[in-house]
């Protein structure tokens, strides 16, 4: 087979750094997606909360976005063939992206340092570049999944996976201020992520559905035996996460104005499960394509001496970070206080 | 228009707005350290009111860096797909160092060092300023080696059109890439020196005469006056080393056409590229060979000897004179300030008014010299991307140029909206530090806080505290 002699001609490199890929941008869609999706939810509320719901984000925002760089910067280095591909074909949606990141990154700061009548304006700069982002996003994920077809159903399948993401991020943003806040800014919290949970399962459903339906290859390794039988407990373990957000969404009022917080971590971790999952039903669809049916990771990759240096720093420094990750989410642990620069 | 024209514009545009922040951040963790060590260390309130207020103005700089940085980390792809294609693997894991090593390191502490007072402490909350600073040095430190490694590439071998890494070490420690990082270093350390002088100066001239402003505006004159020489010296060595390795930019930014023994240091012309000679032309004889060759009658080649593969001649002529002009009037200012702070006269360190406008006008005056001096730089590369081994032309995307000109007008917008905001946000700060009252009431979190900023700070911070 074509791809066991790819990797057994010293082809593992592009394999290793695929995966590496994978995480980082996984890492950023979780972690920089429960950022956005506090930026979307940001005008629903009064001032005040708006300053919460932003403290809770605050120490955290920047080292998100560095995953971005991470995932974007490997593709980059290597798969220096497919990122022009890429990133060429998603010109605009990339541009729109990157305008979006630009209006919430300065909005931050900007919206507590401007003088006091500007802050609105900076908090609808906060709203608008969270949800553009979100948006093009989603816009590029569909683009890519359906291939770079610029035909009316593919941009028009793009359109609804870019709403659909913005849901999803709105998601992963309630469930983390359910965990981050409390009184009725968690209560509000709650409300926001039993409206989001259905148009991020339809979104999901719609990429799982459309995904096989591009590509006779995608069709053929989900649905033919043994292989269904194996790939089972995604979609399965997928409907079990959502019933659960579902259920604890339900209970989770009540118990929270008695001050219980059981349960308050659920919805977070179960929709970081669902995008987890959702992942790998996609990576698992296009895998070894890093454009769909067209350039694969092996002709794309760059000289495996580049390669090797590169993955020579990336085993020890990705250790470290992981590390203090985990510090500066314990240093800030818990119910978001006020932010105070010194 | 060419899309070629209108996509170097927009990563030019791009490049230049990015610039102009890490270029104060670089050399302000540092000079937060400072601050926060000389507080560690004294006690003075005074140092942790200076702390206090130039890591807001480091955060906002921080956050347009990022922001304007991640824009470029996708921009190499979409306007410069054959750059990566041919160098990618000497580029790539330059790029990766930087990521790796120094921005997951800068934005894990960043949240430490901004909000983490009242959580961690007084030590650790040092040692998080301490990695901050070092991030952006490392930062730094790769991207310098990546674009020395354009201007003068060594340490690798072509195969089949692309580029292969031989000898690491080689390639990082490239010929022209300890004269251009100490070359940036110290004018971030400038920038930075004059901004904060030129805030405090402000701040000192609407009455805000507290100890925190004499002693920034001290810090900010003095460390100018160290710097500037220092600066003038590493330039010139950069520049010999330029002369060596790229003479067609030497030339152009010379003004020199013919091949010339004893060429004058133009002070002024208007370089014409049609008769190949500069019109009105003012200069002092044999101060060019002198300076470039330590001879009055050394030859310098002209850009004749380079027909087809020089520069532009205007845009590096020029910007190399606004570069310099800029590096006297800061060795001018600098040095009469430090003569006029630690005078007789002042005895307590307190300018005249009319020292204070000057260093308030020369507030940005770093951001025109740095900007001034990459465009010399890059434009002297051209017309290569990578110097001698790929051009310009062979490294540029087939996105159609009206795409690129439509992206690009709304990136200018947002751009030139963003600095004017920026500029006139560190002046805002400025002005409302002056009241303190009314400033806490403007921090992120609700309004009805129970403990004030100010008393949080002072239960976590160990040294003497009234």
């Amino acid at each position: 087979m074509d791809q066991l002699t790819n990797m057994q001609n010293g082809g593992w490199l592009p394999v290793v750094f695929l995966g590496l890929m994978g995480i980082a941008m996984l890492a950023y869609v979780v972690l920089d997606g429960y950022d956005l999706g506090v930026g979307i939810l940001l005008r629903r509320v009064e001032d005040a909360d708006k300053d919460v719901m932003i403290s809770s984000i605050g120490p955290f925002w920047d080292a998100n976005e560095t995953w971005l760089v991470l995932g974007v910067g490997i593709l980059l280095v290597a798969f220096p063939m497919a990122h022009g591909v890429i990133l060429g074909a998603l010109y605009l949606p990339v541009a729109f992206m990157l305008i979006g990141l630009t209006l919430r990154g300065v909005a931050f700061d900007f919206r507590v340092k401007a003088r006091a009548a500007h802050k609105p304006w900076w908090n609808n700069a906060f709203f608008a570049g969270s949800l553009l982002t979100s948006f093009s996003q989603g816009v590029m994920l569909g683009l890519y999944i359906t291939g770079f077809k610029n035909g009316w159903a593919e941009l028009g399948f793009a359109l609804i996976t870019g709403l659909c993401l913005c849901s999803g991020y709105a998601l992963l943003g309630a469930a983390w201020l359910i965990m981050k806040t409390e009184g009725a800014l968690q209560q509000r919290a709650v409300h926001w992520a039993q409206r989001s949970l259905w148009l991020t399962g339809a979104g999901i459903a719609a990429i799982s559905i459309v995904t096989p339906m591009i590509s006779a290859r995608i069709f053929e390794k989900w649905f033919s035996m043994p292989n269904l039988f194996f790939l089972l407990p995604i979609p399965v373990v997928t409907a079990v996460l959502f019933f659960t957000i579902e259920r604890t969404l339900r209970r989770l009022p009540v118990r929270l104005r008695d001050r219980n917080e059981y349960g308050a971590w659920v919805p977070f971790t179960c929709t970081v499960g669902i995008f987890m999952l959702a992942f790998c039903g996609l990576a698992y669809s296009l895998f070894p394509y890093l454009v769909v049916d067209k350039i694969d990771i092996w002709q794309a990759a760059s000289a495996p001496e580049s390669l090797k240096i590169i993955l020579l720093g990336a085993a020890i420094v990705l250790p470290a970070i992981l590390g203090y990750t985990i510090y500066s989410y314990r240093v800030f642990w818990g119910k978001t206080r006020e932010l105070t620069y010194y | 228009m060419d899309p070629i024209i209108l996509a170097r514009a927009q990563f030019g545009a791009n490049i230049t707005f990015h610039i102009l922040f890490p270029t104060i951040s670089i050399a302000m963790g540092w000079v937060l350290l400072f601050f926060k060590l000389r507080f560690n260390k004294t006690g003075d309130a005074k140092w942790m009111d200076a702390y206090k207020f130039w890591v807001k103005v480091f955060a906002l700089t921080f956050a347009l860096g990022v922001v304007s940085g991640i824009t470029m980390s996708f921009q190499f792809g979409t306007n410069w797909p054959g750059y990566m294609q041919t160098v990618g693997n000497i580029a790539g894991p330059l790029l990766a160092y930087e990521v790796l090593t120094a921005f997951f390191l800068e934005a894990s502490f960043l949240g430490i060092m901004l909000f983490g007072t009242n959580r961690v402490s007084n030590r650790v909350h040092t040692v998080a300023t301490l990695l901050v600073a070092g991030g952006t040095t490392l930062s730094a430190f790769w991207i310098i080696a990546l674009n020395s490694w354009m201007q003068t590439p060594a340490g690798f071998e072509m195969i089949d059109g692309k580029a292969h890494a031989l000898d690491w070490v080689q390639i990082v420690f490239n010929p022209s890439f300890p004269y251009r990082l100490t070359h940036m270093l110290l004018a971030s350390g400038l920038t930075v020196a004059f901004l904060i002088a030129g805030i405090s100066a402000y701040r000192w001239l609407r009455g805000d005469k507290t100890p925190a402003v004499t002693a920034t505006l001290k810090t900010g004159v003095t460390l100018a006056a160290i710097l500037i020489p220092l600066q003038i010296f590493a330039g010139d060595l950069h520049g010999l080393n330029t002369l060596k390795h790229q003479p067609a930019k030497v030339a152009a930014m010379e003004g020199v056409w013919e091949t010339t023994k004893g060429a004058p240091a133009l002070l002024f012309a208007i370089p014409n590229t049609q008769t190949r000679s500069n019109d009105y032309a003012i200069g002092i004889p044999k101060v060019a060979s002198l300076i470039l060759t330590h001879e009055l009658d050394g030859e310098i080649k002209g850009l004749n000897e380079f027909q087809g593969k020089h520069p532009p001649v205007a845009p590096l002529f020029f910007g190399f004179r606004i570069m310099v002009g800029m590096g006297m009037l800061m060795l001018a200012v600098s040095w009469f300030g430090v003569w006029q702070l630690y005078g007789r006269k002042s005895p307590r360190g307190e300018p005249q008014p009319w020292l204070a406008r000057v260093l308030v006008g020369m507030s940005f005056s770093g951001w025109i010299a740095t900007v001034a001096g990459w465009y010399v730089t890059e434009i002297g590369r051209q017309p290569y991307l990578v110097y001698g081994v790929l051009k310009t032309v062979d490294a540029a995307s087939a996105v159609p140029g009206a795409m690129i000109a439509s992206t690009f007008v709304m990136y200018l917008t947002l751009y030139s909206a963003l600095t004017v905001a920026y500029i006139s946000v560190v002046f805002h700060l400025a002005r409302k530090a002056q009241f303190p009252a009314s400033f806490s009431s403007s921090f992120p979190g609700p309004s009805t806080s129970i403990i004030p900023p100010m008393i949080a700070v002072h239960n976590d911070l160990g040294p003497a505290q009234p």
